[in-house]
């Protein structure tokens, strides 16, 4: 069964969403998607001070098996992008929800987060 | 319906991760895939391949057959018992119909092992031409197959097999195959690596799958043969090259023997394509840029376009590599089209690994 931590928020494409302290929210893939995309060896972050509307996509995962896009969850400007991807792209596999974060942005609108699932809602949706 | 090979149950014991291959539930890898690659050129890894199909082409006129059947020639093979031999089966257009090894045991007797994705159109392209030689063609589907891959592959397979069939595969030059009883150990493999592949009795076979385990090989999934093959510059039937393919724009020139005037299926095609001169060629790529290459990418060169036929990223030189057909005159530099974007690749003349050594410039 995947690791699929209650304070996070998830999307359909298998992002995972948290609001830090700062008010900026960390992105990253689910454990489920590094599951099915197997060993990853290359990742693309978007470049930071870009601004993306929710569910763009806005860079790229690539793995032994297929190349993916990461969709902006919910619309905002990038901040900060996980500098250690560009030589340990494995850390989305090893620790999907914590190094193996891809990006931070800062949110136009944060009410969009209520529009994400909740944990329980995307286990049921993975599930199907 | 899917179907299992006999060894099933062991790759879900050993935690694999099952996908359909051509008809097969097979483990794509049983944890990181990347992880076995590198096992199996530092150590030894091992590989179901019981869904490949072992052929016995049995009669007095086998000899003559092979050599109407394939395009490379026999004749290279029957002096030494047990020598095999890597040839494509042409069809009258001098495409591909499927890539083979042939071991020559007999002047009545070769074992033949074709692809498990072209079964059905082997099995009656082979016993129709079959018919005028008056060979018979018979599967030999109650053998299970198990290659052992890399460089302490061969003392590790040693190790665990019967003292009888420890002197044969002992002995074994390299692309030599002997049965040994009901099993049938080769020295060959589809990793650029030493070590064998072991067909043996269904029945025997998962406990000479734990046998090898106990003694160190660790089991491989189909991801990692994928990177191993393309890797040691070896082709992929169907992907690299198929029916519509001559041999000939598939980096295969080397196995169609066409110097003396033997009469073989696809000959008469591949004369009038030499007369009127390449056109494509294949060539390794490696990318000089982030990214993975990828089978269909666009490949721009300064003489027309090409596409890549395999990609993919190598776990041994920690970049993207691939094989790509290309325009005949393109030299040492291209551009692959990768969602969007030009990226440069060299050129290079493959394998890109042999033997654990990176063969070409990164």
């Amino acid at each position: 069964m995947s690791d699929i931590p209650d304070d996070l928020k998830y999307t359909a494409s298998h992002e995972w969403v948290k609001l830090n302290d700062d008010g900026t929210v960390s992105v990253g893939i689910t454990e489920h998607a590094q599951e099915l995309l197997g060993d990853i060896v290359f990742v693309e972050t978007p470049e930071i001070e870009t601004e993306f509307t929710a569910e763009e996509a806005c860079c790229v995962v690539e793995s032994v098996k297929a190349a993916s896009d990461i969709y902006m969850p919910i619309s905002g400007e990038v901040v900060d992008a996980n500098g250690d991807l560009t030589d340990t792209p494995e850390l989305i596999n090893s620790s999907p929800y914590d190094d193996g974060w891809i990006f931070k942005i800062k949110p136009s609108n944060e009410d969009e987060l209520e529009g994400l699932m909740d944990a329980q809602t995307y286990e049921d949706s993975i599930e199907d | 319906m899917s179907q299992q090979t006999i060894l099933y149950d062991k790759h879900v014991q050993y935690g694999a991760k099952i996908v359909d291959f051509a008809g097969w539930d097979m483990p794509i890898n049983y944890g990181s895939q990347i992880e076995e690659h590198k096992h199996v050129r530092a150590d030894a890894g091992m590989f179901d391949v019981s869904h490949m199909v072992v052929l016995d082409l049995e009669g007095d006129k086998v000899v003559d057959f092979l050599k109407f059947l394939l395009a490379n020639d026999v004749s290279k093979i029957t002096s030494t018992s047990g020598k095999a031999l890597y040839s494509c089966m042409l069809n009258e257009r001098g495409g591909v119909i499927d890539d083979l090894i042939v071991y020559y045991l007999n002047d009545q007797w070769f074992r033949m092992v074709v692809n498990a994705a072209t079964r059905d159109k082997d099995i009656a392209w082979i016993s129709k031409q079959a018919e005028a030689f008056d060979v018979s063609v018979s599967e030999r589907d109650t053998l299970a197959m198990i290659a052992v891959q890399g460089p302490n592959a061969i003392e590790k397979a040693l190790s665990v097999l019967s003292d009888d069939c420890k002197q044969v595969a002992g002995a074994l030059k390299r692309f030599v195959g002997q049965p040994c009883g009901d099993w049938f150990i080769g020295r060959t493999g589809y990793t650029g690596e030493d070590g064998f592949e072991i067909m043996v009795p269904e029945a025997e076979a998962a406990a000479f799958w734990d046998k090898l385990a106990d003694a160190g090989v660790k089991p491989i999934g189909l991801g990692a043969r994928d990177t191993l093959r393309l890797e040691a510059g070896m082709n992929l039937y169907g992907t690299d090259m198929d029916e519509d393919t001559s041999p000939l724009q598939a980096g295969l020139g080397w196995t169609i023997a066409m110097k003396d005037d033997r009469e073989f299926i696809g000959r008469e095609a591949l004369v009038a394509e030499k007369e009127a001169g390449p056109v494509m060629k294949f060539v390794g790529l490696v990318l000089q840029g982030k990214g993975v290459l990828r089978g269909h990418q666009q490949v721009v060169t300064g003489t027309g376009e090409g596409e890549i036929t395999s990609g993919t990223f190598s776990p041994s030189m920690g970049v993207a590599i691939a094989m790509a057909r290309v325009p005949a005159q393109t030299t040492d530099r291209v551009q692959v089209n990768m969602r969007g974007k030009l990226v440069d690749a060299n050129v290079v003349k493959m394998p890109f690994v042999r033997e654990g050594q990176v063969c070409v410039e990164v």
